[in-house]
């Protein structure tokens, strides 16, 4: 009861936040809702299911670039497109899925694979781009419309992004509350022995791969609407896949609410600096990468992890 | 095939052996420490980079030669090496592989941006005369550095593979990687040979740099060109496998240029992954390596 009574406290206050903000806190708070999202489709495949994606920048910039190319060479509606682009990457989750699970890449080889991936897409777009849109892909204007997924104020993209946040952690939630959830971790905590046990290891992979891969791409279609321009760099390179999967690790992978607290953290961070420091660009990346340095070595799970394991604690002591 | 086309494949074959040897040198040191630690370094390209930096302060400031910084380069990077084991990575040795690849990307984030805030984002390079001969070999083009690289490349895996045949401490470290165990058992001291073979593999790389930097530019992004072909080395090569990676080195460099000669921009890096995920996919344990039992 009080968790319900909470939850809808917290909805509320999110949801009339920004009559009291301005432009640049929107803007934060967007950021943090948007990661928050990113993270916890990174989270299912690789927080719950347990196979660490360095390449997730591989589903973002196939939702990027399916919505805005559909939208300038065949007008489809991007909200159309948000979904098709969703598909397009579900797809290519599966392909890849197939393919590396098929072949048990565990690990490491897994995560250097998806690495593989997300840069020959890149590659890929830096070619094509060269020689069709040498100066990037610009969404045309169409002023202040609901139906054309743009705005000229950041309110509205402020409660998109809300709305695509409650949905992801909804999904996490019930994949958790259900025997799926079980199945994932099991497959996380061991391999071998889910197999076993009879758990379809193979499906349950690809399965997870098909959820993060459409819930990241569908990400893509939110930034390019939000920015209104595409490049290669922004969708398909490293960093894409580094952001998407810091929020999770230091916010704690394979819980609901890691990924927001970790979003939070480094989106307050990245601010914080930039106004210390601005002027340097990437300060706010040393600052990142200190940060996971101290929390891989002290809070091997991540914050929330850690607090429960301390609360574990604290509950056996008394 | 005419003249003109058949010249052009001869100067790519051997630019291609040249390149790979730079890749070889690169992958050496990534090889050794995941052969004896099983860690996949992240920051293999940032140590890269600060060996390329460290030479060309040397060169900028002192007027130091390039190939005479080697003195510096290998030294220094093998005592951060020994720091960065001793304090971040020894404490995750016991952690899930994940975490451990986490700890090296952190470490790299941190190196790489850092290095952006002190020298800028700024291409440099090395200013001196003799770094820019070429021998005409026929109608092939040799550079003169690349060769220096390829040769010392040769020498390292040459020097490595007896060091760790021949020498006591080499015995301990491959003692180390092949039973752990049991090397525990006969007394050897397992953090001591961890963090001995982390500031070889950084010192590997360190030269490397440093032989980089004499006919590349250097930027504090540059380790991240190197850092993933040196993986693809690696893989191919056998993780873990010294002369593996020298092989490993040699073919990427050829099937790179190779494909640069037919393809257009970068396609030809296209290419090296296409290889890779191949490599990952049917021959995880590379080229010539035995299934690792497992």
């Amino acid at each position: 009861m009080t968790k319900i009574i909470v939850t809808i406290a917290v909805g509320v206050f999110l949801l009339i936040l920004p009559r009291f903000m301005g432009g640049y806190f929107l803007h934060l708070i967007t950021m943090i809702f948007f990661f928050t999202y990113l993270g916890t489709a990174w989270n299912i495949l690789g927080g719950y299911a347990g196979q660490f994606s360095f390449g997730h920048a591989a589903f973002f910039g196939v939702g990027a670039f399916t919505s805005t190319l559909l939208q300038i060479h065949l007008g489809v509606n991007p909200w159309i497109g948000m979904f098709l682009g969703g598909i397009v990457g579900l797809l290519l989750g599966l392909f890849i899925g197939s393919l590396t699970f098929r072949y048990g890449l565990r690990g490491p080889y897994f995560a250097l694979a998806m690495l593989a991936v997300a840069e020959m897409l890149r590659l890929l777009a830096v070619e094509w781009m060269a020689v069709k849109y040498p100066l990037g892909i610009t969404i045309p204007l169409k002023g202040d419309s609901l139906l054309a997924f743009q705005f000229t104020t950041k309110m509205p993209y402020y409660y998109i992004t809300f709305a695509m946040m409650v949905i992801s952690l909804y999904i996490t939630r019930t994949i958790e509350s259900r025997r799926m959830g079980s199945y994932f971790k099991a497959i996380r905590e061991n391999e071998n022995a889910a197999d076993a046990l009879g758990v379809n290891v193979f499906k349950y992979k690809l399965i997870a791969m098909a959820i993060s891969a459409f819930l990241t791409a569908t990400g893509g279609t939110f930034y390019a609407q939000y920015y209104l321009t595409i490049e290669e760099e922004s969708s398909f390179g490293t960093s894409v896949s580094i952001e998407v999967l810091l929020g999770p690790i230091i916010g704690g992978a394979g819980t609901v609410f890691g990924p927001m607290v970790g979003a939070a953290i480094l989106e307050f961070l990245s601010e914080g600096t930039r106004n210390f420091l601005g002027g340097y660009s990437g300060v706010h990346l040393m600052v990142y990468g200190a940060i996971l340095v101290v929390v891989i070595i002290f809070l091997p799970n991540g914050i929330l992890g850690g607090l429960q394991a301390a609360f574990r604690k604290l509950s056996k002591v008394w | 095939m005419s003249l003109p086309g058949l010249s052009l494949l001869l100067q790519s074959i051997v630019s291609g052996i040249l390149m790979g040897g730079v890749y070889s040198l690169t992958a050496i040191g990534l090889t050794l420490i995941f052969g004896v630690m099983r860690i996949i370094n992240f920051a293999h390209g940032s140590f890269m980079m600060l060996g390329m930096f460290t030479t060309y302060w040397l060169f900028i400031l002192l007027g130091f030669d390039p190939y005479l910084s080697l003195l510096i380069s290998i030294p220094v990077l093998f005592v951060l090496g020994l720091l960065v084991e001793r304090f971040l990575i020894a404490q995750v040795l016991n952690a899930p592989e994940h975490n451990q690849l986490l700890l090296t990307l952190g470490i790299s984030l941190f190196i790489e941006n850092l290095a952006l805030f002190l020298w800028s984002p700024n291409f440099r390079t090395l200013d001196v005369s003799y770094l820019k001969k070429a021998t005409m070999v026929g109608t092939v083009m040799i550079s003169f550095p690349k060769v220096i690289a390829f040769l010392f490349a040769i020498l390292l895996t040459g020097a490595l593979s007896y060091f760790l045949k021949y020498t006591d401490l080499g015995k301990a470290i491959r003692a180390s990687s092949e039973e752990k165990e049991g090397a525990l058992t006969v007394g050897i001291n397992l953090k001591r040979i961890y963090y001995v073979a982390f500031g070889i593999g950084t010192a590997c790389v360190g030269a490397a740099g440093t032989l980089t930097a004499t006919f590349f530019y250097v930027n504090p992004h540059v380790g991240g060109i190197f850092v993933i072909t040196a993986f693809v080395v690696v893989v191919l090569g056998g993780m873990g496998n010294i002369i593996g990676a020298l092989v490993g080195g040699i073919i990427i460099g050829l099937a790179e240029s190779v494909a640069a000669a037919f393809m257009p921009g970068q396609l030809k890096q296209f290419v090296i992954y296409f290889i890779f995920i191949l490599v990952l996919l049917f021959k995880p344990e590379g080229l010539f390596g035995r299934s690792r039992e497992e």
